[in-house]
């Protein structure tokens, strides 16, 4: 297949792979009248994101910056109860001067849900006429920014699905794209054979530095990254799932390291950093998969590659996310929620590099605008919580 | 047919690649043995002894510590490996470990 296709422009250079009209509630609050206002658009191109606290928070805010000005997005409806914390006008300005139509629905001056509703409803349908008259244009694998993450791992992750998504990576790396990996607490354990995959001595440094502030922080919470599930699947220790973890970065040098939100300045391979700074404040670090899928949306990433091996069914908001089954039994049981079956490796029908070519084709033909599994089903999930960050150093990024 | 994987040759442990009964014939430096427990798909099996306190080796990489004397053949999981770094949440029914 080629490897060329139509994204779509915005007025700021980025390129996208989808179009979508986000609907962002700014507190729970307004989380139900933004609901209706999705509903009456399912399995169409209107997508449900949004922060359920009252309480400002500099990393929520500048979160959804990113979000609404996601390549993926191309106009914003933002709907506040009126009274919250968040600033919205400070997200509507920054959305604007994108170049992407935005409006700002106030609950309490609007008349109430009824009222509020019917009008969110309406200014969808102009942002839907919109933004289909927005440029198309040509776009290849040097463009893409993908994500990776595992969940729902078991012990089939690290020897099927992960490495078969490492080779993948390689091979998008190699041809210009910007890869993110990610979950530092995942890699506890990994950091040394990590460090020694960066580019600068530098970032070696900032690499076993961003592991070992995940490692005192779950110590802090007094638990790893690690769900009961793992061990069900076989995993034993947070070491062996980490190991397991680490191959799906592939084997490409380490060009960055990024946080939540930080784009990629080139093509390259980047470690995102969830893990907040400072004491530790407001939980832990990442309450489910879809939290990590959200940072990497926000850090650019077009798509996402999910390892899973107990068998996660999740999709998300804003970019489409391809499901990487590792485990073969998995795959029997949940083969409509999965698009790429790496248990046929352990089974033995397939190795490891037709595994990864799958892959390959699966981001292309993504990216062509072809629906993945949780696409086509329906699947929107997306959670934004609380968070502390500070900028990354300079080590941290790559050479130009 | 049971079939095991060694992902590293310095490994001390064997990834079932299905579910295997106990019985089932495994490679070990001393020859083949057999397991002394069922392993499910993916679950790993000592094809050493590894002392009280001795470390765990998958791909390579320590991945825990034996937490008691794992004699060759045996499944090795939460019942006999803990983390060095921070303990494992589990659910003994679900984990797939024998009762000590």
């Amino acid at each position: 297949m080629s490897d060329a296709w139509k994204g779509y422009l915005r007025n700021d250079g980025r390129k996208g792979i989808r179009n979508v009209v986000a609907v962002v509630y700014l507190v729970e609050c307004a989380h139900f009248v933004s609901s209706e206002i999705t509903a009456e658009f399912r399995g169409e191109n209107v997508h449900l994101i949004g922060f359920p606290g009252c309480f400002p928070n500099d990393y929520a805010q500048r979160m959804m910056e990113r979000l609404c000005t996601h390549p993926n997005v191309g106009a914003a409806l933002l709907v506040s109860l009126g009274c919250e914390s968040f600033n919205r006008a400070q997200l509507s300005k920054v959305i604007a001067a994108s170049g992407r139509p935005v409006e700002t629905l106030v609950i309490q001056k609007s008349g109430g849900t009824a009222s509020a509703i019917a009008k969110g409803r309406d200014f969808v349908r102009q942002a839907q006429a919109e933004i289909a008259k927005v440029p198309t244009v040509d776009m290849g694998p040097s463009d893409l920014i993908v994500g990776t993450i595992c969940g729902g791992s078991d012990g089939t992750s690290g020897i099927s699905g992960n490495p078969a998504a490492g080779r993948a990576f390689d091979a998008l790396v190699a041809l210009g794209a910007a890869c993110i990996f990610e979950e530092t607490g995942e890699l506890i354990g990994c950091e040394h054979i990590m460090a020694e995959r960066a580019e600068t001595p530098e970032l070696a440094e900032a690499l076993v530095q961003s592991v070992a502030k995940a490692a005192a922080y779950y110590d802090t919470l007094g638990y790893g990254s690690f769900a009961a599930g793992n061990a069900t699947g076989g995993l034993t220790t947070i070491e062996e799932k980490s190991c397991g973890a680490y191959v799906k970065s592939g084997t490409s040098k380490i060009s960055g390291i990024l946080k939540p939100g930080d784009i990629p300045t080139r093509g390259g391979l980047y470690l995102m950093d969830v893990v907040p700074d400072g004491e530790v404040r407001f939980g832990f670090p990442n309450i489910s998969d879809n939290a990590e899928i959200v940072e990497m949306i926000a850090s650019g990433a077009h798509l996402t590659l999910f390892v899973t091996g107990r068998g996660s069914v999740v999709g998300s908001a804003l970019s489409p996310v391809i499901k990487i089954c590792a485990n073969p039994d998995t795959y029997r049981n949940l083969s409509g929620d999965m698009d790429i079956n790496a248990g046929s490796i352990i089974e033995g029908s397939r190795d490891l590099d037709g595994v990864a070519q799958d892959i390959f084709d699966a981001v292309l033909r993504t990216a062509s605008g072809s629906q993945t599994a949780s696409e086509v089903l329906g699947h929107r999930e997306f959670v934004l919580t609380y968070k502390q960050f500070e900028p990354v150093g300079p080590s941290c990024h790559p050479a130009a | 047919m049971s079939r095991f994987l060694k992902l590293h040759p310095e490994d001390n442990v064997l990834v079932a690649l299905s579910f295997s009964p106990k019985g089932s014939l495994i490679p070990s430096p001393s020859g083949l043995i057999s397991t002394l427990d069922e392993v499910g798909m993916a679950h790993k099996v000592a094809d050493v002894a590894i002392p009280k306190g001795g470390v765990v080796i998958k791909y390579g990489m320590p991945i825990g510590k034996a937490s008691q004397d794992i004699q060759a053949g045996q499944h090795v999981h939460v019942h006999n490996t803990g983390s060095r770094y921070t303990p494992t949440v589990y659910r003994a029914e679900e984990a797939k470990v024998r009762d000590e």
